[in-house]
């Protein structure tokens, strides 16, 4: 195995080289370049990526432009997880044979797709994945929305979140189903890692991409990726949302090891009321209306109760 | 590369990031990579801002939060400390200025038009409230 590159702090961490470039199409403030960047810059080997359908995807090919330094592949909406398993595979194989011109440089093979393209539309494929074993990280851009086709409401978009397919108004309160759990339905799969992360707290972020190269199988990574666009924020504040998005509890950052062992990575010194991270965007403005606010107090309770559960988890061990 | 229209491109296409071979990406810094005109590196999206941030580096005390939470690889960060911002790809989201924690900030944005050195001259002291 190549040596784990070392990053103690902030300042060390910023003399990487960035492999991921500018002048994308990407809309000013995107939390989707933030994370790819701290993935990236966990790793000096080189890396095999792939992206599905989605704004990342879209954007960073816009031809004649490539925005990525490394070998990365575009197929569909729904395989980037099994592009990039077809790469691994093959890259196997040749070492095998005694193929390899570079047999030594142990390259990192990376998934990114979007939550509609993981939570729905890919799903099987991942499931394919982590099944079969191979040594691929997939990382999820969640967003809870499919945020590049203008915003339609997927299995990670949740409840009374405003979305074009599931809106908010005189009759509705916008998404009336909760959000998937793909944690639990990943880890399941009894894969060694599976971890939530959030831009916000890069170095919890670089230590889980780290350990997830360094695990021998499937890694399942599910990022906050607060969206300007779809979110309805000013483009500043996206740090500031998923500050509030890990701190009101609602994306506790947290890992699960061998599809059993839960650890819960960040604690809150000061818990934020879930009011606090709904208020902040213009996606549930509407909750705030008197005859909504009853979901709030059950958006509380919702947190509180996954909270108590994941604690539960990490105390038993199991 | 001929240049070719917008749709003329192949089916299956591979677009080349550098021109010839690097061996070490990770280990080479941009201003020493041979980027091909395919890379988006090459091109620019300062006019998509109407606001610029200004960095002024009396106050910059090198923590580099700017530098991780900038979207765009816009910070431009050598041997840990802050250098520069690259105006060919910051859009201007003011993400930097909002996660800078000296006070008063090391980083403020201001109109597209605005002169730098002139900003700089008339920076804001510190907030005392804040303190
Ligand atoms: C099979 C297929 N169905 C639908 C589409 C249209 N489509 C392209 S991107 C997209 C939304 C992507 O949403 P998500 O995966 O959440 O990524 P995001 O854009 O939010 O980052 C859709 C529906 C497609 N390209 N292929
Ligand atoms: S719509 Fe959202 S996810 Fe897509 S590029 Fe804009 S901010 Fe990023
Ligand atoms: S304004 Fe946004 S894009 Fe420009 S340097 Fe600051 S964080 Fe980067
Ligand atoms: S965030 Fe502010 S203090 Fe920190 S490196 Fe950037 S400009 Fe300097
Ligand atoms: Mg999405």
């Amino acid at each position: 195995m190549s040596e784990m590159k070392k990053i103690k702090n902030l300042k060390e961490f910023s003399t990487s080289a960035d492999r991921f470039e500018g002048a994308n199409l990407l809309c000013p403030g995107c939390a989707h370049s933030i994370i790819v960047r701290e993935v990236l810059n966990a790793t000096n080997d080189d890396m095999v990526l792939s992206a599905s359908t989605g704004c990342l995807e879209v954007c960073t090919a816009v031809y004649p432009y490539t925005s990525w330094d490394a070998s990365w592949i575009h197929i569909g909406f729904e395989n980037s997880s099994t592009a990039v398993a077809g790469a691994e595979s093959m890259y196997k194989a040749l070492k095998k044979k005694g193929r390899l011109k570079q047999p030594d440089r142990n390259p990192k093979f990376v998934s990114f797709a979007g939550d509609g393209a993981s939570y729905d539309i890919g799903f099987q494929w991942i499931s394919g994945c982590m099944e079969r074993g191979h040594n691929i990280m997939h990382i999820v851009l969640d967003n809870e929305v499919y945020a590049n086709t203008g915003g339609q409401r997927s299995s990670s978009t949740p409840i009374g979140s405003s979305a074009t397919t599931s809106p908010a108004g005189k009759v509705s309160y916008g998404e009336k189903k909760n959000k998937k759990d793909m944690m639990t339905i990943m880890a399941a799969h009894g894969i060694p890692y599976a971890a939530q992360v959030s831009p916000n707290k890069w170095k919890d972020m670089v230590k889980k991409i780290q350990h997830g190269f360094a695990v021998e199988g499937p890694v399942f990574i599910n990022a906050v990726s607060p969206c300007t666009t779809e979110w309805k924020f000013d483009p500043k504040d996206t740090m500031h949302l998923a500050d509030l998005a890990t701190d009101s509890l609602v994306f506790p950052l947290y890992e699960i090891i061998d599809g059993r062992e839960l650890n819960i990575t960040y604690r809150p010194k000061n818990v934020v009321p879930v009011e606090e991270y709904l208020a902040a965007q213009g996606r549930f403005k509407h909750l705030f209306k008197d005859e909504y606010k009853y979901l709030i107090k059950e958006w509380q309770e919702r947190v509180d109760a996954n909270w108590a559960y994941l604690q539960r988890r990490e105390e038993a061990r199991v | 590369m001929a240049k070719k229209g917008w749709d003329e491109f192949e089916i299956g296409a591979m677009l080349r990031t550098f021109n010839g071979k690097i061996d070490d990406i990770a280990g080479t810094r941009q201003e020493n990579r041979d980027y091909s005109e395919n890379s988006s590196y090459t091109a620019s999206v300062a006019d998509w801002r109407l606001i610029k941030p200004v960095f002024n580096k009396d106050y910059c005390i090198d923590c580099q939060f700017c530098w991780v939470y900038c979207p765009d690889v816009s910070i431009i960060s050598r041997d840990q400390k802050l250098i520069g911002i690259d105006m060919d790809h910051c859009k201007g989201c003011g993400i930097c200025v909002e996660v800078c924690p000296t006070n008063p900030k090391s980083l403020l944005m201001f109109p597209e038009q605005a002169d730098e050195e002139t900003e700089i001259a008339s920076w804001p002291k510190k907030d005392e409230k804040e303190a």
